[in-house]
């Protein structure tokens, strides 16, 4: 049993006067893919969100609750965002590159760092793009740019370009919501390589991409955590309710 | 919410069930059909065997649609596992429930040997009891039922055991008896092997309520045969 790097303790979240996470109770270990799983509006994308305290951006948010990385609470005034963001990475819905060359775009965070190392840089660039499993379609258009990709790829090089300032925890909203058949496939295949490298937390409405590769699966339903287990005994026998009539499509 | 899917399931559960009774009727005119030593009650049952396997393949077919259109998942996928095991159970009891018309026309005008007589109609009435009680638990998915249903099972075994020790007691004693005595031999096989059929279509109901795949009866006739 690998230790836990991220631990939530009864976190609560409020937009305003809404409760929008009801008190989340929820760890993981080192490694491995967990996939969240819930109606729109159950809390996921925003419990999510909260474990790279992407939700400061947003005003009239209150957060109580502990969130723990490697023990270090995420939320301390001593707690700085950049190192967080650094460590736990984020890919979002809608793939989006910057609107420059591929190479710059997987490189930005380190160059931001004040790395000038070409040797060095060249080296992260390929590592990142293999690791994303987008080298071999980019190799060649490495100083072109990233908009000129398609959905798939450009998904995959934000997902190198995460890869690329070494995170520990890759958190995926919804990554391939946006994509087509081919290019969710192919994000699925790379992110079953990386589970074994990094702890992946994954937001999908999917719930055929959570059964196929999310080794732990989380149900969340009106800002509540109901059930989370091995996504193999949450597809065959739910020890809750809910979490049963949610995937068997039984709604309302 | 209803789904569309519910609809299917429930018509997809009213063939199995159809099935289980259709089977039920084989057994017990094929154990009536050899108990009158009727061949043209028996043989009309062996040319209707089609009708069995013909349903079988029908609700495999529709199994497999409803797992490719609709992928289910937990209690719905277990209801439809549930069916797509059981109907092969069916089928091979149908098989037996043939094979023992067939013997009921071999055995023709040979002489009937009492003790025996008395154990086979023991056991088809065991048979046909189980058959009837196994698409009863079904239908109301009764776990307990499934369970007790099995205690039936482990009876028809030792009643097949008496058989064979019967018949062997017999030829040793008269071996003009041989044929008839083997025939004897071969329908309470037949009648020991429906009973461990239904006692899997059983452990398949438990599958269902429970999402556990156990063993009833592990030590049971078939594996002696």
């Amino acid at each position: 049993m690998s230790e836990e790097i991220l631990t939530t303790q009864d976190l609560h979240l409020y937009y305003g006067e809404k409760e929008a996470l009801k008190g989340i109770n929820l760890n993981f270990t080192d490694k491995g893919i967990t996939a969240l799983i819930g109606p729109s509006g159950c809390g996921k994308s925003t419990y999510l969100r909260t474990l790279n305290r992407m939700n400061d951006l947003i005003p009239n948010v209150t957060i109580t609750g502990t969130i723990k990385f490697k023990g270090q609470d995420l939320y301390a005034p001593s707690a700085d965002t950049v190192q967080i963001r650094k460590e736990i990475g984020m890919v979002f819905q809608q793939p989006n590159p910057f609107p420059f060359s591929i190479y710059d775009n997987v490189i930005y965070g380190l160059r931001i760092a004040g790395e000038k190392d070409k040797e060095k840089l060249d080296a992260v660039v390929e590592k990142s793009l293999r690791q994303a499993a987008v080298w071999d379609e980019v190799k060649d258009h490495l100083h072109e740019s990233a908009l000129a990709l398609s959905g798939g790829q450009q998904q995959r090089v934000c997902i190198a370009r995460v890869l690329a300032v070494s995170p520990e925890i890759i958190l995926l909203d919804e990554p391939t919501s946006a994509l087509d058949p081919v290019s969710s496939s192919q994000i699925e295949a790379t992110l079953l390589n990386l589970r074994h490298d990094y702890t992946i937390i994954i937001v999908t409405h999917n719930l055929q991409q959570a059964s196929r590769i999310a080794d732990r699966t989380a149900f969340f339903m009106n800002g509540e955590l109901i059930e989370v287990d091995q996504t193999k005994n949450i597809f065959m026998n739910p020890a809750q309710k809910q979490t049963e009539d949610y995937i068997s499509g039984r709604f309302g | 919410m209803r789904r569309l899917f519910d609809d299917e399931l429930a018509e997809l559960d009213a063939d199995f069930t159809e099935m289980g009774m259709l089977v039920s009727e084989v057994i017990q005119q094929s154990v009536d059909a050899f108990m009158n030593r009727d061949a043209v009650a028996a043989q009309k049952l062996i040319d209707q065997d089609h009708q069995i396997n013909e349903r079988e393949i029908a609700l495999e077919q529709k199994t497999f649609e409803m797992i490719a259109l609709y992928q289910p998942v937990t209690t719905d996928l277990r209801e439809i596992v549930t069916i797509l095991k059981a109907v092969s159970e069916l089928e091979r009891a149908g098989d037996h429930a043939r094979n023992v018309a067939h013997s009921a026309i071999k055995f023709g005008t040979k002489q009937k040997i009492p003790v025996l007589e008395q154990l086979i109609a023991e056991m088809g009435r065991l048979t046909t009891q189980m058959m009837k009680d196994v698409l009863t638990a079904y239908v109301n998915k009764d776990e307990h039922e499934a369970r007790e249903l099995a205690d039936i099972d482990r009876k028809l075994d030792r009643l097949n055991h008496q058989v064979r020790a019967d018949s062997y007691e017999q030829m040793r004693q008269d071996p003009s008896f041989e044929t008839g005595a083997s025939i004897y031999l071969n329908v309470s096989q037949d009648l020991s092997r429906i009973g461990d059929y239904v006692t899997n279509v059983c452990e398949w109901i438990i599958y269902l309520k429970s999402g556990q795949i156990i063993e009833l009866n592990s030590a049971s006739s078939g594996t002696e045969g």
